[in-house]
């Protein structure tokens, strides 16, 4: 599905891989390098890095599993975060992540068909005093209501 | 004359708006032609003021919130830049009584200076404990932090110099400082607060660690979810090290100190020490079994000191002032202040430093002014999501952590999340059954097992299938993940869950508690 976008993957993700190699405890900052480069960790990448590090492929498919940052396959253009603990919901945030998905046209941890947004959950963006709060591509917005949501996300859109 | 306007940097106000606050600012003042200098300073933790402008006069810094873009033009007719009347005009920021009521000592430059520049740091008493440590044994500097009474401030509350001195005393080719940065409570900020707000006094506080325990290099592991908190650290870091104050040989004293900013990636459990030194050296953020302490076998298996952010920067005060001046505050053995977070449903939601010893209900209304939706306060969770669930009968008791810890709840790292009365406690006590879940690290059998089966028996409670037997249950398997578990992600689950089953039954069918208070 991705195989043109991976044409140059293999290469990025070796060499930084390779250069993240002799940092101590360099395996997560490596996949943060590829994951910052390629929008995601391409399976693929994941044989290039535990031979760079030495490490079985189990290994490295157990880190890039394990933790929620790190994709296996890539986003929408919009990375939606919606904030799901519990300052946040006692301020709406489940109702406003089914405003979310039916906005966005795809389930939590999915992405809308036209590829455009992926909605994630995520546990607390220390926004908390001025929840519910969401973020788009890294981006924070606090205080939001599901008129401000559908604004923002136009407003993304269009800026993307 | 050029006037200096101050726009906080920090998230909070960056998500309500405040850079196109500060270009509105500077495309207004260009095309008035009235000379401004614009500095991105911290929050002062006045959260729905956000974003707060301030004005530099000379009365003092005028504030003027909460400032949206289209605001812009009218403050420019109305005079701001001289402190003019407006409708956002809250007067002199140091006499607004939400922060003139608190005891900022850890958070005194919050708001206040450009979070990045060293020369306003160092103007506001800043670097002056890492020069007094320079001067001082290591065995003194520990010895200061051991007298300060200052304990983590992470949530274990253990005393910060016990570790300390464990690391001066350990014999290794290399200690390390770990500062445990991923602050992943709802609830919480102050963390973030500080990071984006006043990163020096954290870099300050690792040096002082470093220098007293013969460590020279220390890491700070941040939540990848604080993409600003990264970014403003390392332009702090990149600042302090041109200015001698870290790397080698800091201040031509021989000592050194480095610094490096890791990326977490999203794992709640790699805030327990020991997943985050997993993580650290690479791996999955699994729990380790403890013995060995990590003082003794920690990063790497070196002897470590692992603190969170604010026992790190709660460091340069107390070398700075002495241990007596931190010790004054506080009650009982809860010595010095806590940066206590309100959030969730609250009016005046924000960061309120105090010393230990208010009571819920102070911070809740005196401070707080109550819920935001304006309706009744039904249930107060304090210290995160593995925290209790505190009903108003217990809202009079001072916060301190062994009053807490007396009726079954915690202090944590001072997170306080409000509900109103809308709030179905049944499905807050289930929510933290599903977050444990999500979140365990999977080494051990009771949080791993535990927490699924417990958001399986709270569906049967709350749709009434043989409810009785289902509580008895959901109390057992509580005590097993309360004792049984590995660390504090399966062990403290059971506090909110207890909680509310003991203080709101109602929410669960059930008439009264059948038991005492957990």
């Amino acid at each position: 599905m991705t195989e043109t976008t991976d044409t140059a993957g293999p290469g990025i993700a070796a060499s930084i891989a390779a250069a993240h190699k002799d940092v101590p405890g360099g395996l997560l900052p490596a996949l943060h390098g590829i994951q910052d480069a390629q929008g995601y960790v391409p399976p693929d990448a994941v044989p290039l890095v535990a031979e760079q590090f030495n490490l079985s492929r189990a290994e490295v498919h157990g880190v890039v599993s394990y933790y929620h940052h790190f994709r296996s396959a890539p986003a929408g253009r919009l990375l939606v975060q919606v904030c799901r603990a519990e300052a946040c919901k006692a301020m709406g945030a489940d109702a406003l992540l089914q405003h979310a998905e039916q906005r966005l046209g795809c389930g939590v941890h999915g992405t809308s068909a036209d590829g455009q947004y992926s909605l994630e959950p995520v546990f607390c963006l220390g926004l908390c005093a001025s929840s519910p709060s969401i973020a788009i591509n890294d981006e924070v917005h606090a205080r939001i209501t599901p008129a401000l949501f559908d604004e923002i996300v136009e407003e993304a859109r269009q800026a993307s | 004359m050029t006037t200096t306007v101050y726009v906080p940097r920090d998230s909070a106000a960056l998500a309500v708006g405040a850079d196109r606050v500060a270009r509105q600012i500077a495309a207004e003042a260009l095309a008035r032609n009235l000379p401004v200098r614009i500095v991105r300073n911290g929050s002062r933790g006045l959260f729905w003021l956000e974003t707060l402008v301030e004005v530099q006069t000379p009365q003092g810094r005028v504030a003027y919130g909460p400032v949206v873009r289209a605001d812009v033009p009218g403050l420019f007719d109305a005079d701001f830049l001289g402190g003019g009347a407006h409708a956002l005009n809250l007067g002199l920021t140091e006499e607004i009584a939400y922060l003139k009521k608190q005891e900022r000592l850890t958070f005194a430059r919050m708001g206040v200076t450009d979070p990045v520049s060293v020369a306003d740091y160092e103007a506001h008493e800043g670097f002056a404990g890492l020069r007094r440590a320079l001067a001082l044994a290591p065995a003194d500097i520990v010895q200061q932090v051991l007298d300060s009474g200052l304990r983590g401030r992470g949530g274990a509350a253990f005393p910060a110099g016990i570790k300390w001195k464990t690391v001066l005393a350990a014999q290794a080719r290399q200690e390390y400082i770990v500062c445990n940065a991923d602050e992943g409570d709802s609830g919480t900020f102050s963390d973030r607060m500080t990071m984006e707000g006043d990163p020096l006094m954290l870099v300050e506080g690792m040096a002082i660690a470093g220098i007293a325990t013969g460590a020279t290099e220390g890491y700070i592991y941040v939540r990848s979810e604080y993409p600003h908190a990264i970014a403003t650290l390392n332009e702090a870091i990149g600042n302090a090290e041109q200015a001698g104050f870290l790397g080698d040989d800091i201040l031509g004293s021989g000592r050194s100190f480095r610094l490096i900013v890791r990326k977490a990636a999203g794992a709640y459990v790699c805030g327990e020490e020991t997943a985050l030194l997993e993580s650290l050296e690479g791996r999955r953020g699994i729990v380790r079994a403890k013995p060995p302490l990590p003082a003794l076998q920690g990063l790497f298996g070196q002897p470590t000191v692992i603190n969170n952010v604010i026992t790190l920067a709660s460091v340069p005060l107390i070398l700075a002032r002495g241990a007596d001046f931190y010790k004054h505050y506080g009650v009982g053995r809860s010595r010095g202040t806590l940066p206590f977070q309100l959030a969730g449903n609250i009016r005046h939601g924000g960061l309120v430093e105090k010393a230990f010893g208010l009571t819920l209900r102070e911070l809740l209304y005196d401070f707080g002014g109550g819920s935001a939706s304006g309706r009744p306060i039904k249930a107060v969770q304090v210290g995160g999501p593995l925290g209790a669930y505190v009903p108003e009968s217990q809202w009079d008791l001072p916060l301190d952590y062994e009053a807490y810890a007396a009726v079954g709840a915690v202090v944590g790292h001072g997170g306080i999340v409000v509900h109103d009365d809308t709030a179905d406690m049944s499905q807050l006590a289930r929510y933290a059954m599903e977050f444990c879940a999500i979140e365990s690290c999977g080494k051990c059998t009771p949080c791993r097992i535990g927490s699924t089966r417990g958001v399986e028996v709270i569906d049967k409670i709350t749709s009434n299938q043989n409810r009785p037997q289902q509580v008895i249950l959901l109390r057992d398997l509580c005590d097993t993940m309360l004792h049984g578990s590995l660390c504090a992600m399966g062990g403290m689950t059971p506090y909110p869950v207890l909680s509310a089953i003991n203080h709101y039954p109602e929410d669960f069918g059930i008439e009264a508690p059948d038991r005492a208070a957990a």
